[in-house]
Order: structure tokens, then sequence, then C-alpha cells
């Protein structure tokens, strides 16, 4: 079952539906009545600008559809930035990216993805090993049409000594999820993952996250925070399995969410699974409004409401732009979020 | 300057002030003292304009401006400030983004240029060490961490950089040792001027030893009950408020 499989086949019972626990709270089969046409292909890029065009000049640009792979060869270090553009209106179509980072080696992975219309349905399947002692840093940046539909799933098979950080922002679409499945071996692994979300109008943006720890002294670390506004839904799913020898894992997950108008929701399910010994797991979940206090002193000073109400936004995501290792990185995120911030307001 | 009149405010449904009536010329600098659950902070807040502060009869003009139809960044634009006694952390907003926000929104709501960076930078790294306050923590998340004395200079610091017309300090002594207590104070003194007004509450004379007010107002039972000048507080001092209960 999975939205590359409706688009393949036409068979609308292939789509993700709400019976299913994992997708009870993003139902795509309600949504879709028939799958579009395949979207015409479209090779033209000359001129597109992307989220990330100062950080790398090595570049793969996915138009309505495509399939590519980045080798990584052992202790080789690379950044490519990765843009998957729709460009067709009401069509569909489906991404494809492997990668693979050899042991020791490092990728920088810069994903966008970009919608020029406002509607289209857009399946995108990301599979990456990391060999022993690799790095990625993966950056997802996800800028959809309203009405579009669309669904990222990415697995990421770490090795012993891996080290993956993930931040993942997005402001949603008619109906989006972007999930990320972690295998993480332990052995020294560690894992950063991160989400922003910041969803408004009637958008519907998901963040959703698995990972596995299957061997002893693995780390992972995440922080998803979200905004939620008008009539927009946020969904965080995270789960984190320790599974039996996965002894002395440390993981930790937290997700916080401001619900900044009565008909916006947010949706937040934090889940840890431990069946080893000796693990040290939290998890911290809280959704609320803005400081009301925080607001009225910032008032008493001569900020008006709707600056105030930005500036407490941006602070309150700002924690998770930090966490972002490269100031390049950080600093193109940072942009990101503050023009869907400013939006908000 | 500031005018109040027979002024009523609500507090989720209790009456708090009921018919305070107040004068401070400009150029004053004017104390209101009382026992705790008198209505001081609830004239302070009405003030300035917090929600929850529902002002019911009565007016309160600053310089023949209605205040209580203006909101907050309005009455902070016309000149009004007011320092916190439990001023409020504010995460990830570093103090100086704060300040900068503040000024340049108050500068642009009364039609005057924008302070730029060099400029507000070069202010404030001045006033911040008349405060003996380290720059860097000006850095940090607003508040964030900071003791009881340093959120109080912080306060002052705030106060000096945004220039108000009328100053109130709401229990601005409370939590700070007798070293902060004279840098604040200081500060405050350095901000007395011609064309500016203060409103001092405090529940405590000591205060007013080191910012001597013009004239004491005791505030008791939701009015002023009785005014006179500056040797008021060290008797208020001596007998307490017990002499004003009744006047609940």
């Amino acid at each position: 079952m999975s939205l590359a499989r409706a688009i393949e086949t036409g068979d609308l019972a292939e789509l993700p539906s709400r019976r299913d626990e994992d997708w009870r709270w993003s139902d795509f089969r309600g949504l879709v009545r028939s799958i579009p046409a395949h979207s015409p292909v479209d090779h033209d890029v000359s001129g597109a600008a992307g989220p990330f065009d100062e950080l790398t000049t090595s570049r793969i640009d996915f138009i309505n559809g495509h399939e590519a792979r980045i080798d990584i060869p052992a202790n080789a270090e690379e950044t490519w930035a990765v843009t998957f553009r729709s460009t067709a209106r009401a069509g569909s179509h489906i991404n494809r990216l492997n990668a693979s980072i050899g042991p020791g080696g490092s990728l920088v992975l810069l994903e966008a993805y970009v919608g020029e219309r406002p509607d289209y349905v857009c399946a995108t399947d990301i599979e990456i090993t990391m060999g022993e002692g690799s790095r990625l840093e993966r950056i997802v940046v996800a800028d959809d049409g309203e009405e579009a539909v669309s669904i990222s799933s990415a697995r990421i098979d770490l090795s012993p000594g891996a080290q993956l950080e993930q931040t993942v922002v997005t402001s949603g679409a008619r109906r989006q999820r972007l999930g990320t499945r972690v295998r993480h071996p332990g052995g020294g692994a560690k894992v950063r993952l991160d989400g922003l979300y910041l969803i408004a109008g009637r958008r519907h943006g998901d963040l959703t996250t698995v990972v596995v720890h299957e061997g002893p002294e693995g780390q992972t670390d995440q922080v998803t925070k979200g905004v939620a506004i008008d009539q927009g839904r946020g969904v965080f799913q995270g789960r984190i399995e320790v599974r039996p020898g996965a002894d002395r894992t440390d993981a930790r997950m937290q997700h916080r969410a401001l619900v900044l108008s009565d008909r916006a929701e947010v949706d937040a399910k934090p889940e840890l699974e431990i069946y080893a010994d000796d693990v040290a797991c939290s998890h911290g979940n809280s959704v609320g409004a803005l400081d009301e206090e925080a607001l009225f002193y910032a008032a008493q000073r001569g900020i008006p409401e709707d600056v105030a109400r930005a500036m407490l936004t941006k602070a309150f995501l700002g924690e998770v732009i930090e966490r972002i290792r490269h100031e390049g990185e950080r600093n193109a995120v940072r942009k990101f979020v503050d023009a869907l911030t400013e939006k908000l307001a | 300057m500031l005018s109040i009149e027979n002024l009523h405010v609500r507090v989720a449904e209790a009456e708090i002030l009921k018919g305070l009536t107040l004068e401070l010329p400009t150029g004053e600098v004017h104390a209101v003292m009382g026992p705790n659950g008198a209505g001081k902070s609830t004239l302070a807040y009405a003030l300035a304009g917090r929600p929850g502060y529902e002002v019911t009869a009565g007016s309160a003009r600053l310089d023949g401006t209605d205040l209580i139809s203006l909101s907050p960044d309005e009455r902070a634009a016309k000149g009004v400030f007011l320092s916190f006694q439990y001023p409020v952390a504010i995460p990830g907003v570093p103090a100086l983004t704060f300040l900068r926000t503040a000024l340049n929104a108050q500068r642009k709501a009364r039609g005057e240029a924008e302070l730029s960076a060099p400029e507000f930078l070069k202010a404030i790294r001045a006033r911040a060490g008349e405060l003996k306050m380290e720059f860097e923590m000006l850095r940090r998340g607003l508040n964030v961490d900071f003791s009881g004395g340093e959120k109080k200079r912080m306060e002052i610091l705030q106060m000096m950089m945004l220039s108000p017309r009328l100053a109130i300090l709401d229990e601005t002594d409370s939590g700070l040792d007798i070293d902060a207590l004279r840098i604040v104070a200081d500060g405050v003194n350095a901000m007395r001027a011609a064309d500016r007004s203060m409103l001092v509450i405090t529940h405590y004379q000591r205060l007013l030893d080191h910012i001597r007010p013009d004239q004491v107002h005791v505030l008791a039972g939701g009015r002023i009950v009785r005014t006179g000048g500056p040797e008021l507080a060290h008797e208020l001092e001596k007998a307490g408020y017990d002499q004003y209960a009744s006047a609940a």
C-alpha cells in the first residue's frame, strides 16, 4: 500500500487509508477520488532557482518524476542539492532517489520539494544506505502547492559508527506526509532527527518518523516543533523502537506545537517501544498557544500584536534551526522558515 | 501630564479600583504606597492596558489623550512605560532584538525615522555600561536565566532606551539587594527630567530613600486616601498601614 503503487496501477485501493493506524490522521484514500494522468515529462530547468543554490553546484532536478542515484565513495565528502519539482497541473508522478555513502564518507543532502502548480499528486521514495563511520546531513524543505497531494518516504539504513543529522521543514499541502524510517544498528551510531511544520490556510502537513534501534549503544535525539493556524492541521507521529538486545540505547524525543487559531489542529503521537535493558529513553509532548504574558509585555514596550506574534513564533521555531550543524544550511533553513512565518502573521 | 479621575477597574469579576483620582504634573515624581492587595499593581496594569483589567468607569488621560481607549502598544508609543514587578522571560528573542524592535515600532508609530543598527548599538552599549550590565547578557534570550536584580536592571535599561513620557515603576525594589537597589535608583534618578513624570509604586519606604518623590499618595481599598510630601513615606514606615484598613 503506497501512493507510488496507486500512481503506477491507478488502483485507489493502494492509497493509504485512515483504517491503517499509521495513517489515522492523514487519510489519502478518503481524499483522492481518482488518480490523475501521469504528468508530462518536462526537462527544462533553465533558470529555476532553488533554496540551496548558494551551497553547492552539484544538483539534480527531478521534474514531474524521475529516478536518480548518488554514490559517495569511501572517505569522500560531497554536497548535493536535489530538487523535486512539480510543474504539471493535475498530473501524477513518482520520484525515486537512491543514495549510498561508503565507509567514512560524508554526504550533505539538500532536498527541496517545489510545487510550481497548486495541484498534482506526487510520490517520492528515497533509500539511503550509510557505511561504517559515514555521515549524512539531510536537510529537507517542502514547499508544495496548496492543492497538492504528496507523500515522501525515506528509508535510511545506518551502519555502526554512522552519524545521521536530519532537519525537515514543511508548509504542508492539501494533504502531505514527509516520512522517515531509520534503521539504527547501535554500535555508536548517532541520529539527530528534527522537524518543523508551519501549516496555514487549509493545508495539512504530517511529519512521521520511525527509528528502530537494533543493536546496543545507539543514540537518537529528536526535536520536532510545529505551528498550525487558520484551518491548518499539523500531524506528528514519532516512534522509537528499542529491540531486544539494543541495550544502553539513549533515545530522546520531544514534540512541541503552537495552535494559533480556533480552527487549527495539531495531532501528535510520540511512542517509545522498549524491549531492551538499561536504556535511557524519554519523550515529551506539548501543544498550546503563544504566551499571553509575553505578548502583553511586548505590547507594553510598543510592539504591535502581529509583530509580537511573528517574533515569538520565530523564537519558538528557532531552537530547531539552531541545531543544524553548518551555518550555510542553517541560514538557508532560517530564510525559508522566516518567509513562512511572515505569511502566518 | 497624567490625570486619573474616579477610575474603577474590575479584574475577574472583582472591583479592585473604586474611584481612584490622582494628578501627576509634568516633571514630577510621585510615589504610590499602600498595603498588599490595595490595588497598586492593578493601577499599573490598568494604565498600561493589560487584557483582563477592565475599566468600568472614570478616565485616565496622558497629555489630554484618553489612554483607556488605546491598545497597549499605542499607549507605549504615546510614552507610557511600565517597569514590571515580574518581568517576563522570552526564550529565543535576544534582549537586543527585542528592544530594537520595540524602539523602532514606537518611532514608526510616532512617524519618526527608525534607528539604524550601529546607532542603536552605540546607544545601548553606553546605557548598559551605566547600569553595570554585561553587554553579552543582551545577546541572550530576554530575561532568560536572569537573576531578580538583572531583570530589574533590564527594565531600567529598556526605560532609558525608550525614553518614555510617563514611567510607572511597579515594585522595582522587590528582589534587589542594596547594591543593585542603588544602581537601579541611580538609573531612575538619571531619567528625571522636566518633560517626564514618574509614578513609583512601592510597599516599602526604602526605595524612596534613593528616589525622592515630590509627593506620596496612599492607596488603600482601591482609592487614594491620603496625599502628602516625602515625609509621609517615613510616617508610613513607622506607623504601618493599619490606620488605613478602614478605608476599604
